[in-house]
């Protein structure tokens, strides 16, 4: 191995692809250890030192979420037709193409439905690996349905937020869908069926701006960046620093915006007891 | 009159026109005005994306409230959000357009710097958003229709616009409007900036005057992120397609409100007259429906957004 090689393992930034793991060691952004992947992976994709969160794919998240076996995937099949036939420095297309090569997708969403310790719930997981986890057309449609699930079967939802948010390359259609998933949760809201919405590193803009808060029990992540503008606009616009810990799901709690931090090895419980409390006949 | 840069034969005409009307030589004037007229037709029947922007945000094009000024009498302010503010990018107002009780609710970008700086460009802060939906609820307790006017670049990006929850707030708004039971008709006037301008353009009818844009972000924030070059506007305007006329294709907008040839600003009245008599006729539409029936078309109206394949 050539020291740039060597070098450039050290000090891999964002997760190495899992197919790597057992050779690859990975820096935590936060307080600097070198762990093996093996053993951040097996806490969950968190720091073994510092507990800093890594980011997760959405196959790993209904993982830590679903009880095993118990997931059932639905609308699958749903695909993005490019509307707009949009062509930045690549075309819409190709980053399809490059998405679904990464991921295994054509979609930053994963819809389905599982028990979660034993609560059957709808559950919808955004992977920020595709194009950014942005939203369009075939996620909000993905929401729609699984929404209309959870209605027709009297389930929950829960919806686990990755996204920088809306997807540029279908514009105004992609904007739309932030009316469309609204929309459809105040039809969730007036059956007084329970939805939780989880967001993770990052949930910004448009994803932000809609279902995102929309949840009857907002959880975030510890240290998640959540916010509607980003950092850089806002810095260009106002012309001053940001405060330290500025949009991370701490400063959130702070100003009341959410309800709660929980930590990835305590989501499910968290989650579970949540459905059970609010959609199980009281005593 | 501001002219932009595509209209500059048209200030040389008008001006050439100008003298000779001075100079009361009619058969010069005659010949001005006929090249004038054939000068606009042909510039405007063959506006780029581009142009189409500029018009948008011409610095002369009617605000929200000229267009409240010209279309509402007997009308007061109402102010505030009751929490925190009064946000002075959103307006609203109850009053009568002609014999129709109404209440406005409308972003206002301001004009000349001071006004600009007052009104904070048009762009809302969460207590904006706040007050629009306290107000909207106003109108729905005293069945009142409501006609939201949209124009701004976007929600105000700053830190205390998220310590306070911009997302929360303009979330909130799409929700809550979904379920007015009143008729509500939201209209582009201007500038429809992504989620800070679909905050009050969740309604029954969403329309746009014919030199408004309407997008998921701004051209400049567009190339900026997905070009890596800021001097990519005009591509990226093409490429959103974010003009009426494009969005209508899409059928993302329910209608088109006809504006002058030459701009919305280059005679305001008649711009004020259009967007009045489409208001009024689409309202009259709208009370006849039952109130369920109103909210389940406008439910349907947003849950068909959207172009996917399922293979």
């Amino acid at each position: 191995m050539g020291l740039k090689e060597l070098f450039n393992k050290l000090t891999h930034k964002t997760q190495p692809s899992k197919d790597q793991a057992p050779t690859h060691w990975i820096k935590c952004p936060s307080c600097g250890a070198l762990s093996f992947y093996k053993e951040v992976l097996k806490e969950n994709n968190t720091c073994p030192k510092c507990g800093y969160h890594f980011r997760m794919s959405a196959e790993d998240r209904i993982k830590l979420l679903a009880d095993e076996g118990s997931f059932e995937e639905y609308d699958k099949n749903l695909e993005p037709v490019d509307p707009l036939h949009f062509v930045d420095k690549k075309s819409y297309q190709k980053r399809i193409q490059e998405g679904y090569k990464k991921t295994g997708r054509k979609s930053s969403a994963i819809s389905g439905e599982c028990k979660i310790n034993g609560v059957l719930t709808q559950l919808v997981v955004f992977d920020f690996a595709f194009m950014g986890g942005s939203l369009s057309s075939v996620e909000g449609e993905k929401i729609v349905r699984a929404v209309n699930r959870a209605l027709n079967k009297k389930t929950g939802l829960v919806i686990v937020s990755a996204s920088g948010g809306a997807r540029m390359q279908e514009s105004t259609f992609s904007l739309m869908q932030m009316a469309k998933t609204s929309v459809a949760l105040s039809s969730l809201a007036q059956a007084k069926l329970p939805y939780i919405s989880v967001l993770t590193d990052p949930t910004m803009g448009g994803v932000s701006a809609s279902f995102a808060f929309l949840g009857d029990f907002i959880i975030a992540e510890p240290g998640a960046m959540i916010g509607f503008a980003g950092a850089r606009v806002i810095k260009q616009t106002i012309k001053e620093e940001l405060p330290e810990g500025f949009q991370r799901a701490e400063f959130l709690l702070e100003h009341g915006l959410i309800d709660m931090i929980v930590k990835r090895d305590e989501l499910k419980t968290t989650i579970s007891d949540i459905l059970l409390f609010t959609n199980t006949p009281s005593k | 009159m501001l002219y932009l840069d595509f209209e500059k034969k048209i200030e040389e005409i008008q001006k050439e026109l100008e003298v000779a009307k001075i100079k009361n030589d009619e058969a010069a004037v005659a010949l001005y005005q006929k090249e004038l007229d054939s000068e606009i037709k042909k510039t405007y029947s063959n506006l780029t994306p581009y142009q189409k922007l500029q018009l948008a945000r011409h610095q002369d094009r009617p605000h929200a409230i000229d267009y409240i000024d010209m279309i509402m009498t007997n009308k007061y302010e109402i102010h505030g959000d009751r929490h925190f503010a009064d946000d002075k990018a959103i307006i609203a107002f109850m009053g009568y357009i002609d014999d129709q009780k109404t209440i406005v609710i409308a972003e206002e970008k301001g004009r000349g710097t001071k006004d600009k700086i007052y009104r904070n460009f048009g762009m809302p802060n969460p207590e904006g958003y706040r007050k629009a939906l306290r107000i909207a609820l106003l109108a729905e307790k005293f069945d009142i229709p409501v006609l939201f006017l949209i124009d701004t670049p976007g929600a105000f990006p700053g830190i205390g616009a998220e310590e306070r929850g911009q997302s929360e707030a303009i979330a909130k708004n799409l929700f809550e409007l979904a379920n007015l039971k009143v008729p509500t008709v939201s209209i582009v006037i201007g500038e429809g900036g992504s989620g800070g301008a679909l905050a009050i353009g969740v309604a029954d009818k969403i329309a746009m005057m014919k030199y408004s844009v309407f997008s998921v972000i701004s051209p400049e924030g567009c190339a900026a992120i997905l070009w890596g070059d800021n001097t990519k506007i005009q591509t990226a305007t093409k490429a959103l397609k974010i003009s009426a006329e494009d969005l209508k294709e899409e059928e993302l907008i329910d209608d088109i409100i006809d504006e002058p040839l030459e701009g919305a600003h280059r005679n305001p009245q008649e711009a004020a007259n259009n967007l009045k008599e489409y208001y009024l006729k689409t309202i009259s539409q709208l009370k006849q429906l039952p109130k369920d029936e109103l909210i389940q078309k406008r439910y349907e109206k947003y849950l068909n957004y959207g172009k996917y394949k399922e293979e």
